[in-house]
């Protein structure tokens, strides 16, 4: 009772909040309301027992990378109101999109239907013991099992920083020069 | 009985403790900060040879509430071409945030809104850094340029900051092995040990981090009122300008509260581990130590009623008296129980007490390590002259987050060793000296490099604007 009342809860809030980030004419706006959808869907993580994803999504995107979104659009200052910024076959896109999204959700719908039980939804929730310590549990899975990916995605990350640097310092260079 | 209703009732039964002590926390919390605000205007007199607010109430006493008073009363102002949702919203953000993060600090063993999570530390961490969105978002509001310049400053100093604290908070994990903030305070207690005596570094940068995430003196660029009005806060007025106020205090409360469980011991007593030995029996160490707590406020009690009689008019001395009287009552409630246990006294009341003092007892020693850092925090704050913007950007990322980097793997290969039987505190002191001298170094390396670059007359960094 009180988990789905909780679900509906997250689930509606991020779904408000995700139509408002489209919707809302002002970027500071949309950056406010991406936020609010991430929380949400953090609590729906936290509520799936997953402590570590919940607290890994409240730093690294609500801390982390939101903060430079709203950084960089006060930087920016988009003083042209985004809806004024057109593009040329946009119904086109509009239509593609909107057939994918309704192809995709009709499929989960369908899916679910025709297997119940052992469709897309209903799975056997895992107790909560076996899930218990979240951060050791995935901890282990990261170093032990997946250590290669794992070392590759952060050797991966590292180029794109020293390369961020490179480009940086390149730029000053020139601006010096000239 | 109506379904709904017993419903409720279950959801009361199963969670009336959380629900207590959040209650109590959003409630003490604002009384708590106006009074930290009291002790640093009084100190502050004190460090200047001044003394301080002394009208409203003996020795200012009184001075929170008129201010709080104050301040609900004011006219609440919007500015014009702000933006007035987000206006409206900001200081919500800071406030909630400082408020929420607080939820899964543990002030005692039994007094914690959140059940022990295991991500505890984490959660403090990550929910208190949303604060600044409250900041940054406040700031844009406004549509000022003194708002948005704090507000810059104030983000690029956070995320400086929190990279440098956050290596630090590391080193101290890595010694506990466990996220969880009782699990940190339990490892303390089995290591027979606080972990600011086996990182010392960490929990210094820590200190630094932490007065710069609080937005503080030295630190206090965001803010500056020599060259930004009042940073982020020029334009906000009356209760919105007081949410920042306590969002801010409430934010030095959490760090101050990271920094006690996780360097400091938590809510354990001094020397929590010594049972006596020889002539002293462990059962009088015990009472001895159980019944400081009320000692300490019963002193206070008596030094009010020492100043009661040196007051100038009948009411301030009648007003020292109650506060006496309130010392000497929260002394009881702590004595109370403490005897009860030493005179084994049985049934109901006995095993009450016996329930009730750890959790007042570690209540007293957590707040009084928090109180303790915080007061730290304002010696510095009168003490040292604040920074320049690219002196403190440079004192971040050249210094404090190489050396918190270098603290983490020195802290990771003293435990190595301490594993393969080397002496633990011989390993522990060889990572200090080892991290002293990267820091010496670091340091050098620095100053010869800003001097070069000083000679070479170069513009001032770009952030500094």
């Amino acid at each position: 009772m009180l988990d789905s009342i909780l679900f509906y809860f997250f689930a509606g809030i991020a779904v408000i909040g995700a139509a408002l980030v489209v919707t809302s004419r002002n970027a500071i706006h949309s950056a406010v309301f991406l936020i609010t959808t991430l929380l949400a869907t953090a609590g729906i993580f936290l509520q799936l027992r997953a402590e570590f994803l919940f607290i890994a999504q409240i730093i690294l995107y609500v801390g982390g990378i939101m903060v430079l979104f709203i950084f960089v659009i006060m930087l920016v200052r988009l003083d042209v109101p985004l809806h004024r910024l057109r593009f040329r076959m946009k119904s086109l896109v509009v239509i593609a999109v909107i057939a994918v999204l309704g192809a995709e959700a009709g499929a989960i719908i369908y899916l679910a239907r025709k297997l119940p039980g052992q469709g897309l939804f209903i799975q056997n929730m895992a107790p909560p013991d076996k899930l218990a310590p979240n951060s050791e549990k995935l901890a282990e899975s990261l170093f032990s099992g997946y250590l290669l990916p794992f070392e590759i995605a952060s050797v991966l990350l590292l180029v794109a920083m020293v390369g961020a640097v490179v480009m940086a310092k390149n730029k000053k260079r020139t601006e010096e020069e000239s | 009985m109506n379904p709904t209703l017993q419903g409720m009732l279950q959801f009361l039964q199963t969670w009336w403790v959380e629900l207590t002590c959040g209650v109590v926390i959003v409630a003490v919390v604002p009384l708590v900060a106006g009074y930290v605000v009291l002790v640093e205007r009084k100190l502050m007199a004190d460090m200047q040879a001044r003394l301080g607010p002394m009208r409203v109430g003996p020795h200012g006493l009184l001075q929170p509430i008129a201010d709080a008073v104050k301040l609900l009363i004011k006219e609440d102002i919007i500015p014009v071409e702000s933006d007035k949702l987000i206006f409206w919203l900001a200081p919500c953000i800071s406030m909630v945030a400082a408020l929420t993060s607080m939820g899964a600090i543990a002030f005692g063993p039994t007094f914690q809104v959140a059940r022990d999570i295991n991500i505890g530390i984490l959660f403090v961490l990550g929910v208190s850094s949303l604060g600044f969105l409250g900041i940054i978002l406040g700031g844009w509001a406004s549509n000022s340029h003194y708002s948005i310049l704090g507000a810059l400053r104030s983000t690029a100093q956070l995320v400086s900051y929190e990279t440098a604290g956050g290596l630090a908070v590391i080193s101290g994990l890595l010694l506990s092995g466990t996220l969880s903030i009782r699990g940190i305070v339990a490892a303390q207690e089995n290591q027979h040990v606080w972990f600011i005596f086996l990182a010392p570094v960490a929990a210094f940068i820590y200190l630094v981090a932490s007065i710069a995430e609080t937005n503080r003196a030295p630190f206090d660029l965001p803010e500056a009122e020599s060259e930004l009005v009042a940073g982020y806060m020029t334009e906000y007025s009356g209760f919105r300008w007081a949410l920042y106020f306590l969002g801010e205090y409430a934010n030095m409360i959490v760090v101050g509260s990271i920094a006690t469980t996780l360097f400091l011991g938590g809510w354990l007593r001094p020397f929590p581990n010594w049972k006596g030995s020889g002539l002293i029996r462990s059962d009088i160490v015990e009472v001895g130590w159980n019944l400081v707590p009320a000692a300490f406020i019963g002193l206070v009690g008596v030094y009010c009623i020492y100043r009661a009689g040196k007051q100038p008019a009948k009411v301030q001395t009648a007003f020292m008296w109650a506060v006496a009287l309130a010392c000497f009552a929260v002394a009881a409630v702590y004595a109370i129980p403490a005897l009860l246990v030493v005179l084994n006294v049985g049934g109901l009341a006995g095993s009450l007490s016996a329930t009730v003092l750890p959790g007042l007892n570690g209540a007293f020693w957590f707040l009084l390590k928090v109180s303790g850092y915080i007061y730290v925090f304002m010696w510095l704050r009168f003490t040292l002259p604040r920074y320049r913007f690219d002196q403190l950007m440079h004192l971040g990322w050249y210094i404090l987050i190489p050396l918190a980097i270098v603290n983490v793997f020195a802290v990771g290969v003293a435990m190595l060793l301490e594993a393969n039987g080397v002496n633990r505190w011989l390993s522990m002191i060889l990572t200090i000296i080892v991290v002293l001298v990267s820091a010496i170094f670091l340091v050098r390396w620095h100053d010869q490099r800003t001097e070069s670059a000083s000679s070479a007359s170069l513009a001032p960094d770009s952030y500094a604007g």
